[in-house]
C-alpha cells in the first residue's frame, strides 16, 4: 500500500481555503473514493441507469435528464421524509458539528465538516426548491445543479459512515446521516453507486448474503468452525440451517462466517449455544444480518432484509437472534419493524433458558445476542472462566450504530467484565454516545479508498493508542463485523500490535463447557496463559 | 460578500426609514401600514411553514440516542438521553428548547503531535446562545408594556429585577447589556474563527446585524436620543386595538426602530430563525427509542420485490441437496 507513513498523514491542515467553498471545486483524489458500481450488480436489482464508468474519467455517462431526475427524486424525498426536509431548513451553522466528524478531524478538509456536506446538497435544495434560493440565487446560499456539483456531492456523500456523531452535538439534531442516506438515494437515481456498495448489495440478493456465499459453501464453512472447534474443545458442536421447528432463527452479519477476527466470534456464538443446548437454526437463505442496501436506498435495505422475515416465517421459528453487527442494529432496531411489523407470526421473545422476558423487544421480536448473553450471565447459567482470557488486556469500542441508534451500551460492557480480567475503558470522549466511528462504516471500508479510511479512522486508533500506552491494551474489542475488519486496518496503521476481538470470541474462551477436554489454546489456536508449553 | 451584503442591506434599510420619515413624511406607512403587514406575513408565514413541515410524514423513528437505553430491569436507563415513554421525551425537549442541552456536550478538539488527538469541553457557544435567547425573551416581555394597559404586573416584575442594578436615569436594563453583548460574541466568532466563517452565509450574517441594529436603535432611543415614550404607547396601543394613530412628538429613530423590526417579523419564516418551531419537530429529538416494543407507522411503506425462498431454492436446490440442506421442493 502507498499510503504515506502515520506522521504524514496526521500532519493535518484545518484552515479552509482562501476561495469560498462554492467556488472551489472538489479535487476528486485516489484514495479517497471507492470504484464506481459495476453494471452488472446494479442490473441484478433492478436498479435504475446502469452503466460502466470511472470516476477519474471527465464523462461519467450520465442520463441525459439526469438533472430533472435528480431534482424531482429531491422535491418527492422532501415530501416523503420529514426528517430530510427539516434538516435542510432548520441549520444555522453555528458550526458545533464541524470538529465532530472523524473524516474533518482525521483530514482537515472543509467540506468534511458535517455542516457544509449538507451544504453541498442544501444550496441545490434551496435553487430548485424554495423561492427565495429560486429568486436571489448565490445570495440566498444557493446554486446550479451543475456536473461539477453532483460529482462534489458524489464525492462527499461517500465520506461520509452515516456514524450520527454530529446529529448529537446538534442543537436541533440534524442528523447528517439522514442526508447523507437520502444523497445516497439520489445518486442511486442516476446508477452512481460504488462498487462496495452495489457488489454485496446484488450478491445478498441472490445469496442471501453480502460475501456470496452460497448454501453449500456456507455448511463447509460451518464443517470447518466445528473441526476447529473440535480440536481446541473437544467437543463437536453440530449447528443446524434451514431447520424448521427451531425456536430461534439465528442471523449474524455474514463478514463473521469469512473474514478473521469475525470468524472467531461465530466460533464463540457456536460454543454459547451448543452448551446452552439451543433449539436454533441458521439460515442459508437469510444469511446476513447487515443491510448494504441500506447504504443504497431506504428500498433497496427493505428488499434485502425481507428474507430474514420471509424465513423466520417459513421456518415457523418464534423470534430472531441477531448478531454483534453496528448498521444492522440500526437497521433492526430502527427499521424493521416499521418496514415489516406487525410481525404477528412470531412470539414475544423469552430466554428459553432463564425465562426473561425481552420486554424491549415484545413487538419486534428481535434480541440482540449481547442482550441474550448478558441476561444469561446475570441469572448465573453461564460457567466462565476469566483466567483464560488474561492475556488480552481487552478496551472497548462502541459501535456507532448501537451507541447512537439503540444507547447499547452496559450490555456489552457487562459480559466483557464477566469474561476477562482486565478491561480499560478509553476517554470519555471517545466512548459510548461520543464513540468514534471507525473510519469505514456505511460500505466505506473497501482497499482502493484507504487513505479516507485511515484518516477516518485516526480518532478512534489515537484514543486506542492512549489506553495502549497507559494500561498496555492489547485488544480492542467491538461488537460489529465492519469493525472487526476495518478496525484491524485502521489500528495496524496507527497503532501497530493491537489486535481486534468480538465480544463473543472472550465469550467462547472464558466459557468453561460440559465434558469439554482441558483447554490449550484460545479460538484462534493460540495457547492459552500458562499454556505456552503445552 | 454575505458580510458585506447583509451589512448594507441593513444600513439601507434604515437609510430608507430616514428619508421616508424625515424627507417625505410617510409615518402612516412606516408607524401602521408596515408594522401591520408584517405582523401578519410573520403570522402566516410560521403557521404556513409549520403545516408545510408537519404535513411531511415521519417514516422513521430515527432517535439519536445520547445514553444507556431501556433494557433489563438490572441495566440503568438514560431515561431522558434515551427516552423509552412519552414523558421521557417531554423532558428531553423541555431541556432541549429551554436549555440547549446537545449544545451543551460541546467539545473542542484538538491535534498535537505525536499525533495526539484531544478534545475538551467548551461551553461559550452555548452560553452565548443561551445568554442572546434569554435576553431576546426578557426584552420582548418587558416591550409587552407598550401593548397592554394597564401594565400587568408581572411584566412590572420583570422590569424590577431586570433593573435591579439601578444606574442612573432611566433604567439600565441588564439585559440590554447581555443582549448587545452577545450578539457582539455570535458575529465575532463568525468572523473569526476561519471553520466558522468559511461556512456562514448572507443568510447567516443578515439577521446577526439586523437583530443588532434592533438593539442598537433601542439602546439609541431609551439612553440618549430620548423620544416621547407616551406618544410611542399611544401609537402601539392604537396599533394592537386596530385604531392607528400617529403622534407627531414621536422621533425618526423610533421609526428607524420599529421598521427593523418589522423587517425582521417578515424575514423570520423564510429564514433559518425558523429553527425556534423547526427543533419541536426534530424527529432526533422528539421521539421515544422503543422501536423494538412498539411499532411505528410509515404512511407510504410499501411492498417490495424481494428474491423469494422458492427463487433461491430453484437455483441452489442440487447443491443444497448435495450439502444435506432441508429442501421445499425434491
Amino acid at each position: 500500500m502507498a499510503n504515506p507513513k502515520p506522521e504524514e498523514l496526521a500532519r493535518i491542515e484545518y484552515k479552509p481555503p482562501k476561495t469560498g467553498w462554492m467556488d472551489t471545486p472538489a479535487e476528486i483524489r485516489k484514495g479517497m473514493f471507492c470504484h464506481a458500481g459495476k453494471s452488472k450488480s446494479l442490473e441484478y436489482v433492478g436498479l435504475p441507469n446502469p452503466r460502466q464508468w470511472t470516476v477519474m474519467e471527465e464523462d461519467w455517462k450520465l442520463p441525459e435528464n439526469w438533472q430533472e431526475i435528480f431534482i424531482e427524486g429531491l422535491r418527492e424525498r422532501v415530501n416523503k421524509f420529514r426528517s430530510f426536509r427539516l434538516f435542510l431548513d432548520i441549520c444555522v451553522r453555528c458550526g458545533a458539528c464541524a470538529d465532530k466528524c472523524h473524516f474533518y478531524i482525521g483530514g482537515g478538509d472543509p467540506k468534511n465538516m458535517p455542516v457544509l456536506r449538507a451544504e453541498l446538497l442544501r444550496s441545490v435544495y434551496r435553487k430548485y426548491c424554495t423561492t427565495s434560493g429560486k429568486i436571489m440565487g448565490k445570495i440566498a446560499g444557493a446554486r446550479e445543479l451543475t456536473v461539477d456539483v453532483l460529482k462534489e456531492i458524489w464525492y462527499y456523500a461517500y465520506q461520509c459512515t452515516e456514524c450520527r456523531r454530529c446529529s448529537l452535538f446538534c442543537p436541533y439534531g440534524i442528523d447528517t446521516a439522514e442526508i447523507t442516506i437520502l444523497a445516497r438515494e439520489l445518486l442511486n437515481l442516476l446508477g452512481l453507486n460504488i462498487d462496495w456498495i452495489a457488489g454485496p448489495v446484488a450478491n445478498c440478493y441472490r445469496t442471501g448474503n453480502h460475501l456470496g456465499l452460497q448454501p453449500h459453501t456456507i455448511k463447509d464453512t460451518f464443517d470447518m468452525f466445528a473441526d476447529d472447534l473440535e480440536t481446541f474443545t473437544g467437543i463437536r458442536v453440530n449447528p443446524t440451517f434451514n431447520r424448521k421447528g427451531a425456536e430461534i432463527l439465528v442471523v449474524v452479519p455474514s463478514g463473521d462466517f469469512f473474514a478473521d477476527p469475525g470468524t472467531y466470534t461465530t466460533m464463540g456464538e457456536l460454543l454459547l449455544f451448543h452448551e446452552l443446548g439451543l433449539d436454533y437454526t441458521w439460515s442459508t437463505y437469510a444469511s446476513e444480518g447487515g443491510d448494504f442496501g441500506f447504504f443504497t436506498s431506504n428500498e433497496m435495505a427493505k428488499r434485502l432484509h425481507s428474507k430474514i422475515y420471509a424465513e423466520a416465517k417459513r421456518l415457523k421459528v418464534k423470534w430472531i437472534l441477531g448478531g454483534e453487527c453496528g448498521h444492522m442494529w440500526r437497521v433492526w432496531h430502527q427499521y424493521h419493524n416499521t418496514w415489516f411489523g406487525p410481525m404477528d407470526f412470531l412470539e414475544e421473545p423469552v430466554s428459553p433458558i432463564t425465562g426473561t422476558k425481552f420486554e424491549n423487544a415484545k413487538s419486534n421480536k428481535t434480541v440482540h445476542i449481547c442482550e441474550f448473553t448478558s441476561d444469561l450471565i446475570k441469572n448465573g447459567k453461564l460457567n466462565l472462566d476469566k483466567s483464560r482470557n488474561d492475556d488480552l488486556v481487552v478496551t472497548f469500542h462502541d459501535s456507532c450504530n448501537t451507541s447512537r441508534g439503540m444507547g447499547f451500551l452496559e450490555e456489552p460492557r457487562y459480559i466483557i467484565n464477566n469474561v476477562c480480567n482486565k478491561f480499560y475503558e478509553m476517554p470519555p470522549n471517545t466512548i459510548r454516545e461520543q464513540t468514534f466511528c471507525c473510519g469505514s462504516g456505511s460500505g466505506l471500508n473497501a482497499s482502493e479508498n484507504m487513505e479516507i479510511r485511515l484518516r477516518g479512522g485516526l480518532p478512534r486508533a489515537n484514543a486506542v493508542k492512549h489506553v495502549v500506552q497507559k494500561y498496555g491494551v492489547n485488544m480492542l474489542s467491538c461488537i460489529c463485523a465492519i469493525d472487526r475488519a476495518a478496525l484491524t486496518a485502521s489500528v495496524d496503521y496507527w497503532v501497530p500490535g493491537t489486535r481486534v476481538t468480538g465480544v463473543h470470541e472472550m465469550v467462547g474462551n472464558a466459557l468453561v463447557m460440559k465434558g469439554e477436554k482441558k483447554r490449550t489454546t484460545n479460538l484462534r489456536g493460540d495457547p492459552l496463559p500458562g499454556m505456552e508449553g503445552e | 460578500m454575505g458580510l458585506i451584503f447583509s451589512f448594507f442591506t441593513v444600513v439601507a434599510l434604515g437609510v430608507i426609514v430616514f428619508i421616508g420619515v424625515k424627507a417625505a413624511d410617510m409615518r402612516y406607512l412606516f408607524g401602521v401600514i408596515i408594522p401591520y403587514a408584517a405582523f401578519f406575513a410573520f403570522l402566516i408565514g410560521i403557521i404556513y411553514r409549520i403545516l408545510q413541515w408537519a404535513r411531511v410524514p415521519v417514516p422513521f423513528r430515527i432517535p439519536t440516542t445520547a445514553g444507556q437505553g431501556k433494557s433489563f430491569p438490572w441495566i440503568k436507563q438514560n431515561t431522558i438521553d434515551n427516552p423509552f415513554t412519552s414523558i421521557g421525551v417531554i423532558i428531553r425537549m423541555t431541556l432541549e428548547v429551554l436549555l440547549f442541552r446537545s449544545l451543551f456536550r460541546n467539545t473542542r478538539a484538538e491535534l498535537r503531535d505525536g499525533p495526539k488527538l484531544s478534545y475538551g469541553s467548551t461551553k461559550w457557544l452555548w452560553l452565548g446562545g443561551l445568554a442572546f435567547h434569554y435576553a431576546f425573551l426578557i426584552i420582548l416581555i418587558r416591550h409587552l408594556r407598550f401593548f397592554l394597559e394597564p401594565v400587568p404586573l408581572p411584566i412590572e416584575i420583570v422590569e424590577a429585577l431586570d433593573g435591579f442594578f439601578q444606574v442612573g436615569a432611566p433604567v439600565l436594563y441588564i439585559t440590554n447589556l447581555i443582549f448587545l453583548g452577545a450578539v457582539t460574541f455570535l458575529f465575532l466568532r463568525r468572523v473569526v474563527i476561519p471553520q466558522v466563517r468559511y461556512i456562514s452565509l448572507a443568510a447567516d450574517y443578515f439577521p446577526l446585524f439586523l437583530i443588532g441594529a434592533i438593539g442598537v436603535t433601542g439602546v439609541l432611543m431609551r439612553y440618549f436620543l430620548k423620544t416621547d415614550v407616551v406618544g410611542i404607547k399611544e401609537l402601539t396601543m392604537g396599533l394592537i386595538t386596530f385604531s392607528p394613530v400617529i403622534p407627531q412628538t414621536i422621533g425618526t429613530i423610533f421609526y428607524i426602530h420599529l421598521f427593523l423590526v418589522s423587517a425582521l417579523f417578515a424575514y423570520f419564516p423564510m429564514s433559518k430563525l425558523m429553527h425556534m418551531a423547526g427543533v419541536f419537530l426534530s424527529p432526533t429529538r422528539n421521539l421515544a427509542n422503543n422501536n423494538r416494543a412498539v411499532m411505528h407507522v410509515n404512511p407510504w411503506n410499501y411492498p417490495v420485490k424481494a428474491h423469494t425462498y422458492d427463487e433461491y431454492e430453484d437455483e441452489f436446490r442440487n447443491v443444497m441437496k448435495e450439502a444435506g440442506l432441508p429442501v421445499e421442493k425434491e
